[in-house]
């Protein structure tokens, strides 16, 4: 469930997880799980925190895919773009993803309703194309089952 | 006497995403409403992917499988009485007698898909900790020996002897040390190390404890990558019911030595799967890559010598412990020793993964075993290794699995994902990915790797769109060349090899005017 950000549950957060310079990428990685993004009043507390430069927060930030600093749409829908499901058509279920959704990869649609994201493997190569909702895997995901899975969720 | 049914239904990733829970529900659902005893287990899979959701079913001691169920199909299979292993056009038979199975050499997975992994005492019954129990009575010496006999290289992918890298940890000086399982496995078309986590958790445990045992350490660290959240729950939860067994913690089995494993969570860069730029990450930082030397062996983890594997070198260790080197050494070939989890996935009729001896050929693993090209077309190119390995062409696919074999052809066995892909494939647009991917990954540390990557993905443009062809391919040739010797890790210096394989033995695919 996300959340608003919120600096007391913030602040719990970072005292959870562990106030130490080298828990820095599991701080951030619970930010974006409880608030979905990182947002500027978050920099600015963990530098503080943590006795660290907001600079040196935001080159960890920008270095890693997962740290989002904007807003995530309700559903993030994350497709994979890499060799095995590409072998499998991914291409073409992200365009289709791309023009049912009304959004382009990397974008969130107007309404804020959905994320659309690319991902470099989900380990379900298997069952290409593989296809990851919120936090949950699909596999063999043809044209049918996207607008299938996708509906469930409206 | 105990009426209830042992129905199988696996928790790992591909059959949760084929809708096992949803099956597992129905069945519950159904089975209450017939009246009919039953007693869900979770097992781990089998690594027969693609006939997911395979479900089994406990009768006089053996298992009978189904496969690939979906959650309509449920209320057949009761018609079919499956309870009692009726026929079913589904059926598959006794689980053990499944081809694809029987003739694979499991050493590594062998408890995968038998087990239940959140069962302690399912691994115990299991020789699990056998291999433990060994190295706490004979110690580092002994493990080392073995090590050594068994001729294990690291499966991450680099190949580096495993008893070379924890003799230097064991030498080198440190007041702490550390043992860091690398399980950011980032390759497009591996998936072991998850299959490995999600059905056989505690084998990585015990391997990192006997790996802390051997070389002086006392703290690991998991490094799982954030796509991963099915093998973070059941490793979390192993890592706990460990510690409650005493397996894990303070004084393991009354032996005097502590062990402690933390998960760091990844945040989904693909080059934190680089040693350096994962031990960068695990100190909290971006994960830039650091210059060699110094080894990670000597100055890793917050300055301190470290033993980096990943989670199949690590979890291969305890049954080599357990069984004896020479015991792992009797498979493979040549300077490739042991089995090495084979993943068979993209364009092909049965992915799933294939344990078995190394020095099989590529063309036998994906004839016997995958069945063929899922769309029936013919097979176009096969990409092993990841997404940093070559493209081989049909005529190459006799080459056999072995380390050595494949760097003589400029491919890589690495982690030993083979991604098949059919003649709709354009190897021109998959070169062009390679670069594009690169740059999207790059740490930025490098030159060539950062800058290389963009330049390389519009000099492939323009040869797709014939401009100045010649020259473009000149100057491709030479990127490649520059990035190959110039770049700090794997990332810039392997990128070019798919991209040169697929110039060299697709070259058609290149020439849009031809096509």
């Amino acid at each position: 469930m996300i959340h608003k950000y919120d600096e007391k549950i913030a602040l719990d957060i970072i005292h959870q997880v562990g106030a130490k310079p080298e828990m820095l990428v599991q701080i951030l990685r619970a930010f974006v799980v409880k608030f979905s993004y990182i947002s500027e009043s978050a920099i600015r507390l963990i530098a503080k925190e943590l006795n660290l430069s907001r600079a040196e927060i935001h080159g960890t930030v920008s270095f890693y895919h997962d740290f989002r600093t904007t807003k995530a749409g309700e559903t993030v829908i994350k497709i994979c773009q890499a060799e095995a499901c590409q072998a499998m058509g991914s291409r073409q279920l992200t365009a289709h993803a791309e023009k049912v959704l009304g959004v382009k990869l990397h974008g969130t649609s107007e309404n804020n309703a959905y994320s659309l994201e690319p991902i470099y493997c989900l380990g379900n190569c298997a069952c290409s194309p593989a296809v990851m909702i919120d936090e949950k895997v699909y596999g063999k995901v043809d044209t049918k089952k996207f607008n299938q899975i996708v509906g469930f969720k409206e | 006497m105990n009426t209830s049914t042992n129905i199988f239904i696996p928790r790992d990733t591909a059959s949760i995403s084929m809708g096992g829970d949803e099956v597992a529900i129905k069945i519950e659902e159904i089975a209450q409403k017939e009246k009919k005893e039953v007693t869900i287990i979770r097992n781990g899979s089998w690594g027969m992917s693609w006939l997911e959701p395979l479900i089994e079913i406990e009768i006089e001691g053996h298992r009978v499988a189904y496969g690939p169920i979906s959650e309509t199909d449920v209320i057949d299979l009761f018609e079919a009485d499956f309870l009692k292993g009726g026929s079913h056009p589904l059926k598959l038979g006794n689980t053990n007698d499944i081809a694809y199975l029987k003739n694979q050499q499991r050493w590594t997975f062998r408890r995968c898909g038998l087990i239940d992994p959140a069962s302690i005492e399912d691994y115990i019954k299991n020789r699990g900790f056998s291999g433990l129990e060994i190295a706490l009575q004979k110690g580092s010496s002994h493990i080392l020996k073995e090590l050594e006999k068994s001729g294990l290289r690291g499966r991450g992918g680099a190949g580096f002897p495993t008893a070379i890298k924890w003799q230097t940890v064991t030498n080198a000086e440190g007041d702490q040390k550390y043992i860091a399982c690398n399980a950011d496995e980032g390759d497009s078309g591996t998936f072991s190390d998850r299959i490995l986590m999600e059905s056989d958790p505690l084998a990585l445990i015990e391997g990192m404890t006997i790996a802390g045992l051997t070389v002086g350490a006392n703290k690991g660290y998991i490094y799982l990558r954030s796509e991963y959240p099915i093998a973070h729950e059941i490793l979390a939860s192993a890592i706990k019911t460990a510690k409650e067994h005493n397996w894990l913690g303070k004084d393991i089995q009354a032996s005097g030595f502590d062990f402690e494993i933390d998960i760091h969570i990844g945040g989904g860069s693909y080059v934190c799967g680089e040693e350096t730029a994962m031990l960068e990450s695990l100190e909290g930082k971006a994960g830039m890559i650091r210059f060699k030397p110094p080894l990670p062996a000597l100055e890793g983890l917050f300055g301190k010598p470290t033993v980096v594997n990943n989670v199949v070198t690590l979890a291969s260790v305890p049954d080599i412990i357990d069984q004896g080197g020479s015991a792992y050494s009797a498979y493979g070939v040549n300077r490739s020793k042991g089995t090495l989890a084979f993943q068979l996935s993209g364009n092909v009729k049965q992915g799933g993964l294939v344990e078995i001896a190394f020095g099989i050929t590529l063309r036998e693993l994906i004839e016997k075993w995958g069945g063929g090209t899922a769309s029936g077309k013919p097979v176009y190119a096969v990409q092993v290794g990841g997404p940093l390995g070559a493209y081989f062409p049909n005529s190459l696919l006799d080459t056999p699995l072995d380390y050595e074999a494949f760097a003589a052809k400029d491919g890589m066995v690495g982690h030993g994902g083979v991604v098949v892909f059919d003649d709709t494939a354009d190897m021109a647009i998959q070169a062009r990915f390679a670069m594009e991917f690169c740059s999207i990954e790059s740490c930025g540390k490098c030159t060539p790797c950062r800058i290389g990557s963009i330049r390389g993905v519009e000099v492939i443009d323009r040869i797709i769109n014939n401009e100045n062809r010649e020259k473009n391919m000149d100057l491709l040739n030479d990127l490649c060349e520059t990035m190959i010797d110039g770049s700090l890790c794997a990332m810039g210096g392997m990128t070019p090899f798919p991209v040169k394989s697929a110039l060299q033995y697709f070259p058609e695919d290149f020439k849009p005017e031809i096509k």
